[in-house]
This record gives C-alpha cells, structure tokens and sequence, in this order.
C-alpha cells in the first residue's frame, strides 16, 4: 500500500449501520483478508477522499464497548492495541445512531481515550424530525473535541462531509482523552498505573489490565508491573463499574447541553411489529412460515440457474474435448479441473438465495426477534438462541455458518454450535438425496396431494436437524466446560433493508464460499482424477485384456469401450482402494464401486454422484442424469443376483449421508474457529461412527 | 424488593442503587444504570427470556439476569 494512505479504523454499536457507511464508502473496492496473527476475516476497501489522498477504511465487527465478551468484539480491542505503524490506525471513525446517541458515545468516550484521532459521524439523520430530535453539533464538536459529521448512509447524504472531517483530523491529530478517568475513581490507584509505562496512554495500560490483552511492543519489565495490578479481581470489576458510571455521568453533561428529544413527536411503529412478531402464537408460526418460504425458494428458484451451470459446464468439457490434442493435459481439463469447478459452481444459486433471504432477515432486524424467540428452547440443548442462525445458514453450507458463531460468548454453547451444525443437511447433500431417492422410492402421491419422493426428501432434512439437536443435547451433558452462559441481545429497531448492503452481503458470503470450498474440491477432482487415470501394471494391460476375452468378441465398439474403462478403473489405484475398503463396508451393503465414491466424497459429499458416473462409464453431463440414474438401477449383485440399489442399500447410504463427516473445507474451518485439531478430529470420527452404526443397523434390519 | 424479572409487561420501574454489583458490565455498557428508567415489553413464549427498555435501549435478556437487578416500581 501507498505509505500516504490515511488508515481508517470502522467502528460502532451494532446496528447503527456501519456496514453501510463502509459500503458508500469503499463500493466495489473491497475485500476480505485475515488479520495477521488473527484467524478472523476482516473487510476491508479503499476510499477516494480527495484527488490526492486515498484511505484504508477496515470495518470491524460491531460492538458496545471495547471490553470484548465475544471473539467478535475480542478483534476490535486486539485492533485498537495493536501497537506496530503496519497494523494500527491512523484515524478511527465512530459510528453512531441518533437515536441511541447516549449509548453510543459510551464507546466513543473510550476510543477517544486510546488518543487517536477520532471523527464521530452521527448516522440516520434522516429520521431526526420524525424523532423529534435535535442536535447542536457546533457544540457537540466542541464539547467532545472531535470532528461531529451528521450523515444518512443509506440515503448518501454527507458521505463527503465524512470525508472531508477524515482529512481534517488526520491532519490536526487532535487526540486528547475525553473522560480523565483517573481523578474520580481512585486517583492514586491510576496515577501508579500511569507511572508504569510512558509509551501508552493510561486507558491503553488499564485496558491491558482488565482484559489481558498485551501489545508485542510492551517490555518484560512493565508486563510485569501490570500483572500485580491484576491481584485484585473484585477492585478490577468495582472501578470497571465505577468507570462506566462515571463515563455515563459525563455523556450525560454533554448531551444536556446539545442533544433535545421531544418524545411526543416520536411514532412508534416498532411495538406494533413486535406485539406479531414475538407473540406467543403467532412468533413461532410467522418464524415457520418464513423458513418454508425460504425452502421452497431455494428448491423452485435455483434449479434452472443449477441446470444452466451444469449443462455449461458439460457443454464446455465436450468443447476443450473436440478442440484440443488428446492426451494427458487434454484429459486433466476435461475430466479434472472443469467438472471440478462446475462442482463448485452449481451450488451459488442455492446459497446466494439462502444468504439473500438471511442477509434480509438480519437487515430489518428480525433475526433479533428469532433469537428472542429461541433461546429457551435452544438453551435445554446446550446452545444459545444466537445458534438458530448457524443452524439455519447450514442448510446453504455448513462453512459460513460455523463462521457466524462468533457473536455467542459462551464458549461451551459456541463450541457445541460449531460441532453440530454440520448435521444440518447442506446443498452438498442434495445431489446425493436427489438420485438415491429417485431409484429406492415411487414417484406417486400420497393423499392425493403430497409427493411421497418429497416428503422423504423432507424427513431427511428433519433427520438432520433432529440429529443436531440431540448431538447438542449430548455434547451438553458430556462436555465438562466451564462457561459462563451470558445473553443480551439488543432488539434493533425495525428497517426497510438497503439493496446495496443485502448485494454485497450474499456477494461476500457467496466469494467466501467459491474460495473456501472451492479451492478443495477443485484440488480433491485432481488427485481423484490422477487416480482414477493411472494404477500400477494391472492397470496398462486391462485394454488388453478385455480386447483378447473371448467373450467380448461380438460386442460393438461401444459396449468394448465401456469395458475397458470399467476393467482400467478397477485396477486403478482409487478401484484397489475400493476393493481394500470393500470387507468393511460389505454390512452396510455396499460393495467396492459404492466404496470408492465413499472414499472420494469423504471431500466433499457432491463428489459421490460424479464418482459413480465415472465408475459406472457414463459421461457426468446433465442430458445423461437419466443414464446414471438407469445404469445404478440396472446395477445387479453379483452374490443375490439382486439389483444393486435395492430399498436396503440406498436407504443405508442415505443415512450414511446424512450423519457422516464428509467435508474437508468445514474439518478446516473447525479447526480455524477452535485453534485446535483436537475438535474437527472429534466431529470427523464422531459423525462417522454415527454414520457407520447407523448405516449398518438400517440395513441389516431391510435387507 | 422488587426485580426486573416481576414486572408485569408494560409496567415501568427505576433501576435501584444497590444493585450495582449484580449489573454484569456489560448490560452497564449498554445503559442498564442505576436510577434509569425500565420497561418490561414483552416475555418470550416460554417465559425466558424478557424484552426490556432500559436508557432508551431495547434488549432481550434472560430472566436469571434480570431476577439480580433490584428495582423500585414507578407507579407505587
């Protein structure tokens, strides 16, 4: 980066709508990276503020306070300390509501502390009138001693006032403390905290002692002297109290001076939208009515955009196929690396609804009311009402939705929310549900109007979310963590959502998503396309073999050719995988070409579909479903002379889907949310011992 | 005493002095202060957890919290 790029550090409450400051702001030029030494992502986009001078704006999770008691708000604090010229920011911008402006300057008093420079843009201006309230920001800019910028995000009005203050303060780094809390506490308390180091200011060495959270820059020696600071744990949590009050106290003078609210012009439509929408009766029903317009949405819409990838993509390797060479690197693109990344590809018009529909549920402030409505229940099962919407996301993909644990601050219900939520049947599933349910159950109605295929489409996914509650409940009983279990959540006013934030949020969860997932899944098409090509001497005589039987002598071209590609798989490395795995799952029913696709969705759970229209030599292109589906379903057994995917099989692979951990990219991302390998290692054989039991009592008992 | 978690929906409280020890820091943060003014809006189905207005702040907490905040009703 340009060294005269002004660094801009977002922040503020949640639900003050930072995210859309920072999206009029940066537009299109954003991106999401890591903090270092962090494992968090963090947003960030640059901004022109005048001809000459750009600015790194990084938007930081929202929060209260900078007392973090969420890995959330954990990352603003590790931010604002961050003591090296790379890392740390030049100047921070505070996000507030004017409506909860009293609460708001709360955290405002405590940056203002850290002694950087600060510009306060007071958000939703807009609605001021219809509030009935009124601002001297003339005198709120000189009572705070900061740059106060009166701003509408979502209406663009005073974007370039914000601007223009960023400038401004960069250049006057005006950055003396807002609330001295040294004098009205305990003055000789402070003034030994203060003597300890003179290279950070007094709040920057308090918060260091209340939170624990030490710069690399701080030395040995002082470290130390913090430390006999932190002896006293109940006068720590007395003079956080008092600092809080006294913090309040002096907002309070100020607003006095500067801030009218004239109440009787208020209109208040929110406890009429909250006497529905967290009724008794009625909460749980609208709640359920929106998770079936959501489903069905994501079934009836995203089928033709999925047809469209996949027929592109088939249509696509035939192109390469015709155009280019044959030979190896011909082969890898064709059968490697483009069905690889229309594997990944086929599943963003699923998501992108999914996240279309929470990323409009989370912007008019609904989700508040569902987690309200949750949390008792969620709570007998180990978990929080914030994991109703991990649970939910996971329908889309189970990646994101351990992501969005971070808000919950118990650790217990956090973890036991990240270990369950891939039970939770994810678009990965269905390509697998879809095909198995067509071959084992009658397409007919039941009741005259009900699809019985549907309907058992419908039970797995209440399979899946029922083996996640009880997997809770279990983990919750089992699982010897202390955690102190602490809720509140605020119940933001109701919003008519922002096109732009509800775009470039499904854009950012979508991008994550292709990156994340995608980079394994396209990586995992290789090597099981490199060994699925190639095996050891077996394997180069097999067209020899077949050619010579004698009793391929009156089979056409065509039938010769598939015989050949089955006997060259079987000696392939990933058929003699099979054939080794072959006596262990023989109780489950499955032999040792269902085995190889285990193996290879062990990846990832769509891979399982392609695999078999590999083993079972039929291109994997969409016009040929049918084929796949007809060549599994004339599949015979060799020992019962059955066929292959009877009721018994399917439905053992069926459960064996469902409760299995076949995922690498959310192994990974367990391990990057718990900092351990110990977890997705538990989650990886847990689920598939699950899986295995299952599996095998169901079709011992078919069969 | 009175607590947040026996109000009855709609009835307003003040939050008493004494309390403060039980306040956990963060609802003190978000403006659940001694002397402010309470509400209680609304009790999720299964009686946990309340949606209270507390400072002008809106927020769900759950009744365990809310049975430690001593309060003084308004209309007594």
């Amino acid at each position: 980066m340009p060294k005269n790029d002004i660094k801009v550090a977002l922040i503020g409450n949640p639900n003050t709508g930072k995210t859309s400051l920072f999206n009029q702001l940066t537009g299109l030029n954003q991106k999401v990276g890591n903090y270092p030494g962090v494992t968090v992502d963090k947003k960030q986009g640059i901004c022109k503020l005048s001809a000459t001078q750009n600015a790194i704006i990084t938007d930081l999770p929202g929060t209260y306070s900078i007392n973090p008691t969420s890995l959330d708000e954990s990352i603003v604090l590790k931010s604002l300390l961050k003591k090296d010229i790379k890392e740390s920011p030049d100047v921070i911008l505070v996000v507030a509501d004017v409506e909860n402006l009293k609460r708001n300057l709360l955290l405002f008093s405590q940056i203002k502390d850290l002694e950087i420079p600060t510009v306060l843009a007071i958000n939703m201006v807009d609605q001021m009138h219809r509030k009935g309230i009124s601002i001297d920001v003339s005198l709120l800019q000189k009572e705070l001693n900061t740059e106060v910028v009166l701003i509408s995000a979502r209406k663009n009005q005073g974007i370039n006032d914000v601007k223009e203050a960023i400038i401004r303060c960069h250049v006057a780094a005006k950055a003396s403390p807002l609330c001295g809390i040294n004098s009205k506490i305990d003055p000789d308390y402070f003034q030994n905290l203060k003597e300890i180091s003179s290279n950070f200011s007094l709040y920057e060495l308090w918060l260091m002692v209340t939170q624990n959270n030490y710069p690399d820059t701080i030395t040995k020696e002082e470290k130390e002297k913090l430390l006999a600071f932190k002896q006293d744990v109940s006068k720590l949590k007395r003079y956080q109290h008092k600092e809080t009050i006294y913090r309040y106290q002096e907002i309070n003078k100020i607003l006095k001076k500067t801030y009218i609210v004239d109440k009787s012009k208020a209109t208040d439509v929110r406890s009429k939208l909250d006497k529905i929408f967290t009724h008794k009766i009625f909460g749980y029903f609208f709640f359920f009515f929106i998770l079936l317009v959501i489903f069905q949405s994501i079934f009836d819409w995203a089928t033709l955009p999925m047809d469209l990838i996949d027929s592109t993509f088939a249509d696509l390797s035939d192109f390469v196929r015709g155009r280019f060479q044959p030979g190896l690197l011909t082969d890898l693109l064709v059968e490697g690396i483009i069905p690889g990344i229309g594997g990944v590809l086929i599943f963003i018009p699923q998501i992108a609804i999914l996240f279309l529909f929470i990323a409009i549920l989370e912007e008019t402030g609904y989700m508040s009311r569902v987690v309200f409505l949750m949390d008792k229940i969620m709570r007998r099962f180990g978990m929080n009402g914030k994991s109703i919407i991990p649970l939910i996301s996971g329908t889309a993909c189970a990646i994101p939705a351990i992501m969005a644990t971070r808000t919950i601050s118990s650790w217990k219900e956090r973890l036991i929310t990240i270990l369950v939520t891939p039970f939770t049947t994810c678009s990965a599933r269905l390509p697998v549900y879809a095909i198995l349910i067509s071959l084992i159950i009658p397409n007919k109605k039941i009741l005259g109007f009900l699809n019985l295929q549907g309907l058992v489409l419908l039970l797995l996914y209440a399979l899946g979310f029922g083996m996640a509650i009880l997997g809770a409940y279990i983990l919750h009983k089992t699982l010897k963590i202390k955690s102190k279990s602490f809720f509140v959540v605020e119940m933001p006013n109701y919003k008519i959502p922002s096109l732009k934030n509800v775009f470039f949020e499904v854009l950012e969860k979508t991008k994550a998503f292709v990156f994340g997932a995608g980079k394994i899944i396209l990586a995992l098409s290789i090597v099981l396309w490199f060994l699925a090509s190639n095996g050891p001497k077996s394997f180069a005589n097999a067209e020899k073999n077949v050619v010579e039987n004698i009793e391929n002598r009156n089979a056409s071209q065509e039938e010769l050719n598939q015989k050949i590609a089955s006997e060259k798989l079987k000696n392939s490395y990933i058929g003699i995988m099979g054939k080794t795995i072959e006596p262990v799952i023989k109780p489950l029913g499955y032999d040792w070409k269902i085995g190889i696709a285990l193996i290879t969705s062990f990846a990832a759970r769509e891979i399982f579909v392609g695999t078999l229209a590999t083993i079972y030599s039929v291109e994997a292109d969409d016009e040929n479903t049918a084929t796949i589906k007809e060549k599994m379903r004339s599949e015979i057994n060799p020992a019962t002379g059955e066929k292959r995917f009877n009721f018994a099989v399917g439905m053992s692979l069926l459960i064996f889907y469902a409760f299995a951990m076949q995922c690498m990219a959310t192994l990974a991302i367990v391990k990057r949310e718990t900092k351990t390998w110990k977890w997705p290692l538990i989650q990886f054989f847990g689920m598939g011992c699950l899986a295995y039991i299952s599996s095998l009592i169901v079709y011992q008992i078919l069969s | 005493m009175s607590t947040i978690a026996s109000l009855h929906i709609g009835e307003l409280g003040y939050i008493s002095e004494e309390s403060l020890d039980f306040i956990p820091l963060k609802l003190l943060e978000m403006g659940c202060l001694p002397g402010a003014e309470v509400q209680l809006i609304q009790i999720a189905p299964l009686k946990d957890p309340l949606y209270i207005c507390v400072n002008g702040s809106h927020l769900a907490i759950r009744k365990e919290t809310a049975s430690r905040i001593k309060i003084l009703k308004a209309n007594l």
